[in-house]
């Protein structure tokens, strides 16, 4: 039982600490999960996070910032000011949980759904879009001498990434196609600056409050790059869950997220957040085709899976909105 | 000639019996999955009611666009392998609304409760 582990491993390193309670699975993949638990201590129970790959699954998928990576990418975030929870721990082999990290639990909702509907986020809702700006300006203006090692992407590399992914699913797709050369023919080249991407910045890996965004979760697929990357891809409609007329998570408007962002000090550049906006919706309806085949061949025969394949056809209609747009 | 009930009918059976009679037995992750499972079965009677009249009319369409004919499969194909090589696009007649009435008839299957879906059938389909 995993808590026999943690137990072993808070009285290492937190001072006082006498086991833990209460540990669940939150979500998890083949190759890493997500666990809640609660740290015993005299003082009053402290909430804990455990992210891992179990042993045996050490190696990370080649778009995956790696676990060790995450956890210090998260703690400079947490040192800036850049709503992120404290890593506590570093797992050790000895400690037999796998490779990983504890963290701070942060209280809050990250189910984005609830999050755009319930009475407890409406207060939160009209200031997420500009508080997101300013949450993504100190991201970007993390120390990049501090930063781990991280794989660098620029657009057109990631142009032939996406064509590569797409083609080997042997899944012709005409309104896929036409993203493709959208993008080869607005490619806009190198950013003449490049900084940490996050990767994943959206609507669904945000811990939000009634105060707004408490913490920034996912970091799997940061990377060194174009910044306006993170600003196109938090306005992909997939991520507004219905709320189709507020770009931004289904919160606000694209004009409150750039005026956050250059509120920290920072520029936006709208042609390049339209490029990484379509080139985000064409990366989700990729990923739907990669479910459909994980769940054709794969050891995950779930209904689940089988329906996320259903919804690439989603990101068709978004992507001829985007490049087709229809009259009225 | 197989008989009767037809697939659609029985299909909608076994959703209607686990909606009306199965749903409120049961919660937890074990009622979100039930709920995918209705989900599936409603897509499938959507397809097998919708996709006959769909498909034919997106072979007509793909012939006049291209010039050849072929099953919807080898059409698709031919057309995807156009806009790759640049010889079709948004300017040539027809593209734009082909792509258009096509996706229109995928979302009405796949989602007919997605919002851009929604708004778009609003503009008259």
């Amino acid at each position: 039982m995993i808590e026999a582990e943690l137990s072993r491993s808070v009285q290492r390193w937190c001072n006082g600490a006498t086991g833990v309670t209460g540990a669940a699975k939150l979500s998890g993949g083949a190759s890493q999960e997500t666990w809640r638990f609660d740290i015993v201590h005299p003082d009053g129970p402290i909430g804990a996070i455990l992210r891992r790959s179990p042993k045996g699954y050490g190696a990370a998928p080649t778009r995956a910032a790696g676990l060790a990576a995450e956890a210090e990418l998260m703690q400079l975030a947490f040192e800036a000011g850049v709503p992120s929870p404290r890593v506590m721990h570093v797992l050790t082999p000895d400690e037999d949980l796998g490779t990983g990290f504890i963290m701070q639990r942060v209280e809050g909702e990250t189910i984005a759904r609830k999050i755009l509907r319930d009475d407890e986020f409406a207060a939160a809702r009209p200031i997420l879009a500009r508080q997101i700006g300013g949450v993504l300006a100190g991201l970007h203006k993390l120390p990049q001498g501090k930063l781990p090692a991280l794989r660098s992407r620029g657009a057109t590399q990631e142009i032939s990434e996406f064509e590569r992914d797409y083609r080997s699913l042997n899944w012709p797709k005409p309104v896929f196609e036409l993203a493709l050369r959208w993008l080869r023919d607005h490619d806009p080249g190198p950013s003449a600056e490049t900084t940490l991407v996050h990767g994943d910045f959206r609507n669904g890996n945000l811990i939000i409050g009634a105060d707004g965004v408490r913490a920034v979760l996912d970091w799997e697929l940061a990377h060194l790059g174009d910044p306006m990357e993170d600003l196109g891809w938090v306005c992909v409609n997939s991520w507004r869950f219905g709320e189709i007329d507020k770009p931004v998570g289904g919160f606000g408007s694209r004009e409150d997220l750039f005026a956050g962002y250059e509120a920290a000090g920072r520029k936006c550049d709208p042609a390049r957040v339209k490029f990484w906006e379509v080139m985000g919706t064409l990366r989700w309806g990729i990923m739907c085709g990669g479910m459909m085949q994980r769940f054709r061949e794969g050891p995950d025969h779930s209904m689940e899976r089988a329906m996320i394949g259903r919804r690439a056809s989603e990101t068709e209609i978004d992507l001829l909105r985007l490049l087709a747009p229809r009259g009225g | 000639m197989q008989d009767e009930p037809s697939p659609i009918e029985l299909a909608k059976a076994v959703a209607d019996f686990l909606r009306n009679d199965i749903s409120p037995l049961i919660s937890g992750h074990q009622a979100f999955k039930l709920r995918v499972a209705i989900n599936i079965l409603d897509l499938v009677t959507r397809q097998l009611t919708q996709e006959q009249g769909s498909d034919a009319a997106e072979v007509e369409r793909l012939r006049t666009l291209l010039g050849v004919d072929g099953s919807v499969t080898d059409l698709n194909r031919a057309l995807a392998e156009r806009i790759a090589r640049g010889e079709v696009d948004l300017a040539t007649p027809g593209l734009a609304e082909h792509l258009w009435r096509t996706t229109m008839d995928k979302l009405a299957v796949d989602q007919p409760n997605y919002a851009s879906y929604k708004r778009e059938l609003g503009r008259g389909g």
